[in-house]
């Protein structure tokens, strides 16, 4: 047997299989960190279901909630999930500029359940339940703080990626980036779930 | 039709199907709640159900996880980490309802789950 | 403008905090000078502080590390002699400052040694021995380290500007609220954990995609070497693991800074909860520090007996029930709580069974020994002193795992002597034994041998004398975290541990020694070839240093010990038919940034200096920004470049005496 037959490794990858091999490892490694963040997220959910009752001498959650407003927003986030899924489908189409009108329109859906999310906390802190007046309304402005600092982070990365995919047009990695955010977005869609079932539907019954 | 980075195929359809179920998943715990036509244990329960299907729906029709090879390297690192949650959580519920019980802390109130 | 920062905050309340203060300050300037004075500013920023080598990497955590030793066992040293010294009297330290020291010496040991050191191994090593060029993601690994970094950077400027917390590594409220710890240590703390936690998680990604998709074709996931196993089984623990130390620490400090209620005294709040978050992280972080232990221990007793490890599938299936078990025994730290007898029968039936995996492990490695040609090199000593040491700490810990005993023995310094009979036999003998293995690896040249195994004794034995008094002195009652000695009859035993701690500071010394030693003889010490203790995995493929490419050509895997299989068939020296061109990534100085503008941040936060915590965050972001937009900068390494790398190495090789033919 030659030198050749033994020694010699397979065939080296071309540019095009590293890139493709890199976008998928991101697209793994991004999974896992997803998985770390849903750890986060489940932690401060048992932490609100254990401090559920610490209501010290501060209101409780029936009175706090308005089950309309929660609903508007349930329903803003869903929608910006459904725009940020058409997003994904242009991209895949290599259609630039459809894929950012609907970043846009989602950017926008995002940004009103964001503003909805911080009024309805203003207001309670406003009227005396903040997350200073006991250990159920601190769970509770964490777990929903937590989500919508994570919102506001899909925000930005939207502008940051909206930015990219003007100036440089598409390319694989822009659409990886897109892929990307696109989990980390319909993720955080997943955990209100978890928020209007665990936080404001019970209290509100 | 095409495929996406992460092994789905990308229509729009999926998306639609996926968001009109998740729409009316949602419509059934507010509607209850709002209507109040049942007594508080079963709507708990509805609430728990649709929010499960609902996140099995994100998962599938936005998310792109299915039964297929491609997904499974995914399903595989989900459900590990869906058991050992359970564990971290599960464990806490049990130890944090113990404590409560036998101490005093936060309130006196006996946590009813 | 200055937030909380007033002059104050100088140590000037103690002559001896003061002095630490003077020596961190003149050692950190008499670097910078040395450093100008040599003109090696240029050399540094773009061979070592903005490489994404992932070897360089590697290098830089193992050097925080051992210089935090030096900082962690100053802490302890001074411990120990304030214990000595201080029965009937109040000995030089006073409690306040004797609580500082305690608590900055466990958080530097966990979080800024132990933690950067197996970091650092996995870093050089890891890639190597699955015959991958580079990890999965470089620039985040570079992010990993400066984040590290930063978190130490932020304990030692504790020493310097304010205090360090006096709350115990563990921070327990309510204690380490407000109410009762006003000043900015705790704060020090949390931000130190907080952003050295982000750096770890970030490496357990960035190993864990690296294992799972960059090995070499043909090796199998049951063919990769332990040490592999185990940096994966760790980036699995770490990844589960630290989301609840992120949320101990994040919501501690919305108590602090926001007047929250999750763990305060009353309105609500709940101690237990931090507690029960704390050791969900802090049991698994205890395997995260010995797992690579033990994969060094396989590594260093398969090629110093000469033989295959034995049982190698046991010593994967182990290393996995570890990692399982790990998760799921954390209520252990915590039995004298207040929870009722189900749940510490419960934890207190499932945490001993940890001995069954680990105890397979150990004969493995006793069975590898087992008719082999044992070679007592310094990396063997380390790890048979492991092996006889950490077994008797294991015993103590199964014992305090039956709850009514750690009724009698919780919070005594029995438990001192067990977690260091696990960290220092355990995990630290294990970084030493790699240090030693590795080093001619990572630099071309060995370390000495004779003051090596000078080191080893001085350390084995400044361990025995330490802490076996302690479980002595447990077992008499003794609390733990004393500031002063309140029975005669615990001297001789204190004292004892004083002698035990001048050991290990001869151990440090010699450590320090063998390296200025071998730096200076590094000519004679030089290794030719990559393979200078004729090993039998990956990583001695290549040269000694690597080019930074590591493999000029992806080998192909057939089975365990890929390395020993390709020498045994005549195919490890040859030359390959053809080279192909190799793209490696440049260098980038956004993550030193990062590191740097996250310490401002980190700092400004702990002294409420609102305008400058805007600067480091909105620097952090742009930092990344930065890179985004730059992302996939790579270098092409023609074929011709590899191949005239590789031919000098031959020639080297070739012409070495003793070179294989």
């Amino acid at each position: 047997m030659t030198d050749a037959v033994i020694t010699a490794g397979p065939r080296e990858q071309t540019g095009a299989e590293e890139a493709e091999r890199a976008i998928d490892e991101k697209v793994y490694g991004f999974w896992i960190y997803l998985t770390s963040d849903a750890i986060i997220f489940a932690l401060l959910f048992v932490i609100f279901l254990v401090m559920s009752r610490n209501t010290g001498d501060g209101p409780g959650g029936p009175m706090l909630f308005r089950l309309p407003h929660t609903f508007v927003a349930t329903m803003l986030l869903l929608a910006s999930s459904m725009t940020f899924g058409f997003a994904s489908v242009a991209i895949a189409a290599g259609q630039r500029w459809v894929t950012l009108a609907w970043l846009g329109v989602t950017f926008l859906l995002g940004l009103g359940f964001l503003a909805m999310q911080i009024s309805e906390l203003y207001g309670m802190a406003v009227a005396g339940a903040g997350p200073w007046r006991s250990g159920f309304l601190s769970a509770l402005f964490t777990l929903v703080g937590t989500l919508g600092t994570h919102v506001s982070v899909g925000l930005v990365w939207i502008v940051v990626l909206g930015c990219e995919l003007a100036l440089r047009g598409l390319n694989p990695f822009v659409a990886s980036r897109l892929c990307r955010l696109g989990l980390f977005w319909h993720f955080l869609d997943i955990v209100w779930v978890g928020i209007f079932s665990i936080v404001y539907l019970p209290r509100i019954l | 039709m095409s495929t996406s980075p992460h092994g789905g195929e990308v229509t729009i359809k999926r998306y639609l199907v996926g968001g009109v179920l998740a729409f009316v998943l949602t419509a059934i715990p507010f509607g209850l709640v709002a209507a109040r036509t049942l007594r508080p244990t079963p709507i708990f329960v509805v609430i728990g159900l649709t929010a499960v299907t609902q996140v099995l729906v994100h998962l599938r029709y936005f998310l792109h996880l299915d039964l297929k090879p491609l997904s499974q390297n995914k399903l595989i690192a989900l459900c590990f980490a869906a058991v050992v949650l359970l564990v971290l959580l599960g464990g806490t519920l049990w130890i944090m309802f113990d404590l409560n019980y036998r101490t005093d802390v936060g309130g006196g109130e006996v946590m009813r789950l | 403008m200055f937030g909380k920062l007033t002059i104050d905050a100088l140590p000037l309340y103690s002559d001896i905090a003061m002095g630490g203060a003077l020596i961190t300050v003149f050692g950190a300037f008499g670097l910078v000078v040395l450093i100008t004075w040599l003109g090696q500013w240029r050399y540094l920023w773009t061979e070592w502080l903005t490489s994404l080598d992932h070897k360089k990497i590697g290098i830089l955590y193992v050097m925080l590390a051992l210089l935090m030793l030096v900082r962690g066992f100053i802490d302890a040293m001074m411990m120990r002699t304030q214990q000595a010294v201080a029965l009937d009297s109040d000995g030089y330290l006073s409690p306040e400052h004797f609580d500082q020291i305690f608590t900055s010496h466990a958080t530097i040991m966990v979080f800024f040694v132990a933690m950067p050191f197996l970091v650092g191994l996995f870093n050089v090593v890891v890639p190597q021995q699955i015959g991958a060029r580079d990890v999965a993601f470089p620039f985040m690994n570079s992010v990993s380290l400066w984040l590290t970094a930063s978190g130490a950077a932020l304990v030692m400027t504790s020493l310097v500007i304010g205090n360090f917390s006096t709350a115990g590594w563990a921070a327990y409220p309510p204690y380490s609220e407000v109410q009762f710890s006003p000043s900015v240590g705790v704060d020090y703390w949390i931000w130190a954990i907080l952003v050295s936690s982000v750096g770890s998680m970030l490496t357990a990604i960035n190993f864990l995609v690296t294992i799972v998709k960059r090995r070499a074709p043909g090796m199998r996931l049951m063919m990769m070497p332990v040490f592999t196993w185990t940096a994966l089984c760790t980036s699995i623990l770490m990844v589960f693991a630290f989301p609840a130390l992120t949320v101990a620490a994040a919501l501690l400090g919305l108590d602090r800074y926001l007047g929250m209620h999750f763990f305060t005294d009353g309105d609500g709040g709940s101690a237990m909860t931090y507690i029960n978050l704390f050791w969900m992280w802090g049991h698994p972080a205890v395997y995260i520090l010995l797992l690579p232990a033990f994969g060094v221990h396989s590594e260093v007793v398969a090629t110093f007996s000469g033989k295959r490890l034995f049982g190698y599938e046991s010593l994967v299936y182990a290393t996995a029930i570890i990692t399982v078990l790990s998760l799921i025994v954390w209520l252990h730290h915590f039995f004298s709580m207040g929870g009722s007898s189900d749940v510490n029968a419960f934890f207190g039936r499932v945490a001993p069974l940890v001995a069954a995996p680990s105890g397979v492990m150990i004969f493995d490695w006793l069975f590898t020994m087992y008719r082999g040609r044992v070679q007592f090199s310094v990396p063997m000593l380390f790890t048979l002193g492991f092996i006889v040491t950490f077994v008797i700490g294991g015993m103590t810990g199964v014992l305090l795992a039956v709850a009514p005993v750690d009724y009698l023995m919780h919070n005594t310094t029995f438990l001192v002597a067990h977690f260091h009979n696990m960290m220092i036999p355990g995990a630290l003998f294990g970084y030493f034994a790699g240090y030693q293995y590795w080093f001619p690896k990572a630099f071309g040249f060995r370390l000495q041998e004779k003051w090596g195994r000078r080191a080893f004794w001085a350390w084995i034995v400044g361990f025995y004398l330490a802490f076996i008094p302690l479980y002595i002195l447990g077992f008499m009652g003794m609390p733990v975290r004393l500031e002063r000695s309140y029975l005669a009859g615990w001297q001789p035993y204190l004292i004892v541990a004083e002698f035990g701690a001048l050991s290990i500071l001869c151990g440090i010394i010699f450590l320090a020694v063998q390296l200025a030693v071998s730096i200076r003889d590094r000519a004679t010490l030089a290794v030719s070839t990559g393979d200078p203790w004729n090993g039998r995995t990956l990583e001695w493929a290549t040269a000694s240093p690597p080019a930074a490419y590591n493999f000029a050509v992806v080998p192909h895997v057939r089975g365990i010990d890929a390395w020993w299989e390709m020498k045994q068939a005549g195919t490890a020296g040859h030359r390959p038919a053809r080279f192909h061109d190799i793209i490696m990534p440049d260098n980038s100085s956004a993550g030193v940034i990062l590191g740097a503008m996250s310490f401002v941040f980190a700092f400004a936060m702990v002294w409420q200096i609102w305008w400058l915590t805007a600067v480091g965050g909105f620097g952090m972001f742009a930092a990344v920004l930065w890179q985004t937009f730059r992302d996939h900068a790579g270098h092409r390494i023609l074929a011709s470049e590899v191949e005239a790398i590789q031919n000098g190495r031959t020639m080297a090789a070739a012409l070495a005496p003793g070179a294989p033919t």
